[in-house]
């Protein structure tokens, strides 16, 4: 270890959902390293350890190194002569990056979508059905007395949301901690978060709708035949009692996992479960929540939506935003062969995609950015690498709830920023689509402007 | 000998340190191509720690090493893998005009591989 | 480009100037308004329009935590509305929340050039910060909401004004604020603490040693007018909705005394009648209240007919729409700080209470003798959108178009109201008034509302129009700053407008006062809370009162 030393105090981890922003890094400048991350959990020990600088070229265009200049021209010409391009990734990155992103999208008229599409997506479209009862993080630690986790293992996603956020901390209204609350857990199996809990459900894989539901109907009143045990696993029992506890608290919570979202039942699991969250509020109040996957999945969420309206799968082929998921959604536009070109930020679709999905990705133009090698850089035409957010590079992030927290950047890099990247290819793009509408004779973007409403 | 079996891809702690060392590292890789099996099923099945199970479906297979966790811990017929390459190569690519391809609660098909 | 324009022939509507529709030539040079301009700047006939400052909006909801939720929640009010892009102009979503940029251009392409988001929960000011750095072509600024601090409250129940005062500058300073917000001050406790109760006085206390409402606005009224902020506390009463309101509006404003208060939405707060039963019309009392006071200043809230989104930081109101609505409801607690509420809505004419906050609305309007402390404004989206303005100037500078709709609305309803009784109609004048010149004084804005050397040159120059509804549609040329954005009816170049916020000075020892209850109560780290300048684009410090 050199002794050139610094400490970043408030610094942020940007692994997962929880962005917890309470890290002390120590930092081998000399080295360019951070050696210690104090208050971080096993995950965000491994996040600021690994991510050193490795030696690499910054931009490659077919696994040759080029200059930055030279790939960014060859990415915007890639991207303004597709027909059908696609953008994906955006959960690992700035907002700031975000931003460029969406801006490239809209004037390439491709498609958005984020990781969101496979994570909490399904969320998303419940969302829209039916409304949340929600919160911030801080809330839960100053007033939760309930809380029920379903199909989620924080422990192992997510390890310091039970004791940074929701189970043992000690808020205003709940000054023993976990002694004041109640902890249930719903899950398919036992995990390393069920010793956490008071109360633990042991569900049938596909039945989280169906428990829902019978939980619904006991919050409203509603007879529910005593066969719900042989259809979801849960007895009668045990239901009842865990309403009436709902039912009877002063601040309940229901933190949903990918459990609900990735399996049968999809958006209606989620549905469901924000529908009870809501009708307990006729009772007491109640709240509920995804429990997101990727450090700055939320902002993605948020930057799309405030750009477009909506927050992922969304395609400006048409001029303007249109929202279908199962359409411009990523898995569905490259297994159905649709995309022809592919701007990848930040994500790996060539390891976590469908198989299908991933032969089309082989077969088109593909820019990607990413801070380390991965399945997608490896057979991108045009590949960036990039700075690592939080680390090297500041910006804005959202927690799981929404709430958004500016980065303290440990040690430069040497390889550029998403942003850095995306600003001049934005750029870049603009200018070949003006270029190419003054050619058509279209006259520099004319648009009506506004017209009477009759 | 095969049996039906359902798949539960998701997060570990080991494969989260993992990832972050690098997706196409020997680590990562191994952390997701081993399942986790409960011990009932694994005797039934004439498997040990370590053995190889070819894993498959439809659409795709991937054979992984096992490991045994208590009835208790994981129901039977119930297998658990970190989420990676591996589960990928099992997943449908029809999202049911949702986006989400089914990544949990897969159907498989699962078996052993001669040593 | 020469930097410089003369707008000449236009008949000019500039109420701060004193000048009422005379013929004048209006100069530009870089971006100010000025008295003269040499020969070889860019020259602009606007023989048979009308010039007016750009419109100032003192009350909507455009950016922020709960707008991108309303957002989100509603694709189907988008989809109808789409919002085209052009290569120099970025494409949207329309309906009753806009994208970002839809929202800019949209208030452009009414001839607004500036507009206040009124609440955003301090911990959310960056996220609002970021949305306003896309909102394109107006200037923006928001009001922070205080009126369920914790922490200020905490101060306020020890009888520690003077650290309140300062602590309310150090938020102000710490999310780059306008003003401060109050919103059902004292309702947020129950709502969260007391399984979904509310404040129902504003004397009430809900427990033994709480501080009442009216505890909190005098406060707030106190601290922010010895902080010289150039717009007073913007108040949104308790008891939004409720039949019966209209007292607790005037024991608002009696709480005030002779210092200044802005009492938000206000036709929301003027309902006679007992609670739980259906309103009658208050707008008389209120009216005349005001117009005997001139230390208070309203903007109306006006309801249009149509598809609207409830999306507020009252959420005990919500709560109580969601049960009307019957649809999707949104609640979003944060903490330490406020609620929030979302309830996709629509105002229908057949409907009583929809046509009697219709009528009420316009009577205040009418009935109001100082159009100087009346703004125009529907709360938007709560009212309905901002692009409603347009037929609500229609609708007060044309009373047999009033008759008209008047005839289609709810007859039980109009009847109890004065409105059938009510003949005046808006003058360009008083038009230019309450929807340029009015909210920028009541802004304190000395720069906007009017076309006099130093001001902004924000401008609007509409075909003078018989019907007024098109005529505020489609402004012929709008300038931002100067420059040109619409011209004859089409874009012509963007710009990314300005963040206008409030610098009050204040005790920093203050923050050794607020950082261990953030230690204690908050989820993120103090030094991590206060909004850095890199979230400012191009901006605005506009000054305190000495």
């Amino acid at each position: 270890m050199s002794d050139n030393i610094k400490t970043v105090k408030n610094a942020t981890c940007t692994f997962c959902g929880c962005v917890c922003d309470d890290m002390e890094l120590t930092v081998d400048l000399d080295a360019k390293r951070i050696t210690k991350a104090k208050n971080a959990c096993v995950l965000g020990r491994a996040w600021f350890a690994e991510h050193t600088i490795q030696d690499g070229p910054a931009a490659m265009i077919d696994g040759k190194e080029v200059t930055l200049e030279e790939a960014i021209e060859e990415a915007a010409q890639v991207l303004t002569s597709a027909k059908f391009p696609i953008t994906y990734g955006l959960s690992d990155t700035t907002c700031e990056a975000q931003r460029q992103a969406v801006a490239i999208t809209d004037f390439i008229r491709g498609s958005i979508d984020t990781t969101t599409s496979v994570c909490h997506g399904p969320s998303g479209l419940a969302f829209q059905g039916v409304g949340e009862s929600t919160m911030t993080l801080g809330e839960v630690k100053n007033r939760a007395d309930f809380i029920m986790y379903w199909g989620g293992n924080p422990a192992e996603s997510h390890p310091r949301h039970f004791t940074r956020y929701t189970v043992t901390p000690k808020g205003m209204f709940t000054p023993n901690g976990k002694k004041d609350r109640t902890v249930v857990l719903v899950d398919v199996r036992k995990t390393p978060s069920t010793p956490v809990a008071d109360i633990f459900l042991q569900v049938k894989p596909g039945k989280d709708f169906e428990l829902a539901w019978a939980m619904r109907a006991l919050v409203k009143g509603h007879k529910v035949d005593s066969s719900i045990e042989n259809e979801t696993g849960v007895s009668l029992e045990v239901l009842e009692d865990l309403v009436q506890r709902m039912k009877n608290c002063n601040y309940g919570v229901l933190f949903m996992g990918m459990g609900l979202t990735m399996t049968r039942g999809r958006h209606f699991n989620s549905g469901a479960i924000m529908a009870l969250a809501a009708d307990l509020n006729e009772f007491t109040h109640f709240v509920a929540k995804p429990v997101r996957g990727h450090g700055n999945v939320t902002g993605a969420d948020n930057v799309v939506s405030w750009q477009t309206g909506y927050p992922f799968g969304v395609n400006f082929s048409k001029g303007y935003p249109r929202f279908n998921p199962g359409e411009f959604t990523t898995v569905d536009t490259l297994s159905r062969c649709d995309a022809d070109a592919a701007l990848i930020i930040a994500s790996d679709p060539a390891a976590n995609f469908p198989q299908a999905a991933i032969n089309h990705l082989g077969s088109i133009p593909v820019v990607s950015f990413d801070t380390k090698e991965t399945a997608t850089s490896k057979l991108a035409h045009v590949a960036f690498r990039t700075s690592t957010y939080g680390i090297n590079t500041g910006g804005t992030v959202y927690r799981m709830d929404d709430v958004p927290i500016t980065l303290r950047p440990a040690f430069e890099s040497p390889f550029p920023s998403d942003e850095d990247i995306l600003t001049p290819l934005r750029k870049r793009v603009q200018e070949i689509v003006i270029g190419k509408s003054k050619a058509k004779g279209a006259g520099a973007g004319v648009t009506r402007a506004a017209s009477p409403v009759k | 000998m095969s049996e039906t079996m359902l798949l539960i891809p998701g997060r570990s702690n080991k494969q989260g340190t993992s990832l972050n060392k690098g997706k196409l590292k020997e680590e990562y890789l191994e952390v997701t191509s081993t399942v986790e099996m409960n011990e009932d099923d694994m005797q039934r099945l004439q498997l040990e720690d370590g053995d190889r199970v070819r894993l498959s479906n439809s659409i795709g297979e991937f054979t992984a090493s096992c490991k045994k966790k208590k009835s208790k811990d994981l129901p039977e017929g119930m297998i658990f893998i970190a989420y990676g390459p591996s589960s990928s190569r099992l997943m449908e690519s029809d999202t049911g005009g949702s986006g989400m391809p089914i990544s949990k609660n897969i159907e498989v098909e699962v078996e052993k591989v001669a040593a | 480009m020469s930097t410089s324009t003369r707008i000449l022939n236009g008949k000019v509507y500039d109420p701060i100037n004193k000048v009422d529709g005379e013929i004048k030539d209006i100069c530009i040079k870089d971006g100010k308004i000025v008295e003269s301009v040499g020969d070889d700047a860019t020259r602009i006939d606007a023989a048979g329009m009308v010039i007016m400052p750009g419109g100032v909006d003192i009350h909507c909801h455009i950016a922020g935590p709960k707008v991108n939720l309303a957002r989100k929640l509603q694709p189907e009010d988008h989809r109808h509305d789409p919002h085209p892009g052009t290569p120099f102009t970025r494409s949207g979503s329309g309906g009753t929340v806009p994208s970002t940029f839809a929202t800019g251009y949209r208030y452009a392409t009414l001839g607004y050039t500036t507009a206040m988001e009124a609440a955003v929960t301090p911990i959310g000011a960056r996220h609002t910060l970021e949305e306003l750095h896309d909102t394109p072509v107006i200037d923006k600024g928001f009001y922070v909401l205080l009126g369920n601090n914790i922490f200020l409250q905490q101060l306020l129940k020890e009888g520690r004004k003077e650290e309140f005062k300062h602590a309310i500058a150090w938020w102000i300073n710490s999310t780059k604020a306008f003003t401060t917000k109050l919103v059902n001050p004292g309702g947020d406790e129950p709502w969260k603490g007391k399984k979904n109760s509310n404040v129902s006085d504003i004397d009430e206390k809900p427990n033994s040693n709480d501080i009442s409402p009216r505890q909190i606005i005098e406060a707030f009224i106190e601290a922010v007018n010895e902080l010289g902020l150039p717009h007073p506390p913007h108040i949104h009463c308790n008891n939004l909705g409720h039949s019966g309101n209209y007292k607790t509006t005037l024991e608002t404003m009696r709480t005030a005394g002779d210092r200044r208060a802005h009492l938000a939405h206000i036709q929301f707060h003027s309902y006679a009648g007992e609670l739980g039963k259906n309103p009658t019309s208050a707008a008389r009392e209120i009216a005349d209240y005001i117009n005997k006071h001139p230390n208070i200043s309203c903007d109306v809230g006006q309801v249009m007919f149509g598809k609207s989104t409830i999306m507020t930081a009252d959420a005990p109101l919500a709560y109580m729409l969601r049960g009307i609505a019957k649809g999707k409801w949104v609640n979003a607690d944060t903490e330490c700080e406020s609620g929030c509420g979302i309830v996709p809505f629509s105002y229908q004419e057949h409907v009583y209470v929809h046509a009697l906050q219709w009528a009420i609305g316009l009577e205040l309007f009418l009935l109001s003798e100082d159009p100087w402390r009346i703004i125009l404004s529907t709360d938007h989206p709560n009212g309905g959108s901002f692009m409603n303005y347009p037929k609500l100037i229609k609708l007060l500078m044309d009373s047999s178009f009033r008759k008209e709709e008047l005839s289609r609305a709810n007859q039980k309803a109009v009847n109890k109201t004065l409105l059938p009784d009510l003949e005046r109609e808006y003058t360009l004048n008083e038009i230019a008034i309450i929807t340029r010149a009015g909210p920028a004084k009541c802004l304190g804005l000395n720069n906007k509302g009017h076309l006099g050397p130093g001001a902004d040159a924000d401008i609007t120059i509409y075909d003078d129009q018989a019907d007024k509804e098109i005529m505020f549609n489609a402004p012929r040329y709008v300038f931002k700053s100067g420059t040109p954005i619409i011209s004859n009816h089409e874009f012509c170049q963007d710009h990314d407008g300005r963040l206008l916020h409030v610098a009050p000075a204040y005790d920093e020892t203050i923050v050794d006062t607020v950082r261990p209850f953030f230690e204690d109560y908050y989820s993120i780290e103090f030094d991590n809370y206060a909004v850095d300048d890199s979230y400012l684009h191009d901006h605005e410090i506009i000054p305190v009162r000495n």
